[in-house]
């Protein structure tokens, strides 16, 4: 399945976004996350089924003014 | 008296933004030399296999300061809204530095956009610092929609311009003599944080004056004085600017005077 993560295109055989998460070694990282534009807090990442073409942000904290 | 925010008692009316330092040591050194209570940070997108907010992060706990988080960069209600839920959760906090921008050229707040998107968040829980021009429309109806704390910007962002509407920033205290106002954003010089505090706001936010100087922990301190005078120059009582001269020796009694009867 093709999705794209942070802007880029991706093949994933990850079925929820919390499975992406682990995927992409960031499953222990301080993010948040948001699913075609909706925010997804942590503890609903399990359940939440990804679907060909989502787009998926997946944010850490950063320095800002 | 301090400035209280949504309840909480500011002790420093010093906002420091967390970036464009030269080093992280160099960003808590300045920090602290400020005196700020209260940094601004955001959210971005992690790399797979990223750790790199984590040990932002840390640090950051390490200055044992209260977080603003931004929404810089969002261009639409949505994009802000959804960055706001983020960076609540990230940072577990309520507060939100709200910025919805509608032009890169020049920065400056799609003021449609911000109050729809901060009437949203308020609605949410959370605890919006709109980042605002001086226009009086658009800042009532963000005190009608929630906001409890307005941020008028100086100048554009990063411009370090100063006051560029004084007048504006006058007549907008004098509008909200009791909402918390903080000039955020073009403030270039301790000299503009002076001037803000001069004319009664409640706080300044800047970033780039203090991390891009050529000393930014000397330039910290420079601030946090700059604040302090002009805040207790506001509490003092400034004199009102005339057009003529005014003699400050006494004129009774001068040596050799005589009444000028030329006309």
């Amino acid at each position: 399945m093709k999705i794209v993560v942070n802007g880029e295109t991706r093949s994933t055989r990850a079925k929820t976004l919390a499975e992406l998460c682990t995927a992409l070694e960031l499953a222990d990282a301080k993010i948040a996350t948001a699913l075609n534009g909706d925010f997804v807090p942590a503890d609903a990442r399990e359940a939440r089924l990804l679907a060909e073409n989502d787009r998926i942000e997946i944010v850490t904290p950063r320095q800002g003014g | 008296m301090m400035p209280n925010f949504y309840g909480k008692e500011i002790a420093s009316r010093l906002l420091i933004g967390t970036a464009l330092y030269p080093s992280p040591q160099m960003l808590c050194d300045a920090v602290k030399a400020s005196g700020s209570r209260i940094v601004t940070v955001s959210v971005r997108r992690e790399a797979a296999r990223g750790r790199t907010g984590q040990q932002f992060w840390d640090l950051i706990k390490e200055l044992d300061v209260l977080v603003l988080p931004n929404t810089a960069g969002c261009k639409s209600v949505k994009e802000a809204v959804t960055t706001a839920q983020m960076a609540r959760e990230l940072f577990d906090t309520n507060w939100i530095k709200l910025e919805v921008i509608a032009n890169d050229d020049t920065l400056q707040p799609d003021l449609f956009g911000l109050v729809e998107a901060a009437r949203i968040l308020n609605e949410e829980g959370f605890k919006v610092f709109p980042y605002t021009t001086e226009d009086l429309g658009a800042a009532e109806r963000l005190v009608a929609g929630g906001c409890e704390i307005l941020m008028p910007w100086g100048a554009p962002i990063g411009s370090g311009q100063g006051l560029a509407n004084p007048l504006a920033l006058k007549t907008m205290r004098a509008y909200f003599p009791e909402t918390p106002l903080v000039v955020d954003a073009g403030i270039g010089a301790p000299s503009h944080a002076a001037l803000s505090m001069e004319m009664g706001y409640d706080a300044v936010l800047l970033n780039t004056a203090i991390a891009k100087a050529g000393d930014p922990v000397k330039m910290g301190k420079a601030f946090a004085k700059a604040i302090e005078a002009g805040r207790l120059a506001y509490e003092s009582g400034l004199m009102e600017p005339r057009d003529m001269a005014s003699p400050s020796t006494p004129v009774a009694g001068t040596p050799f005077f005589k009444i000028d009867s030329a006309s």
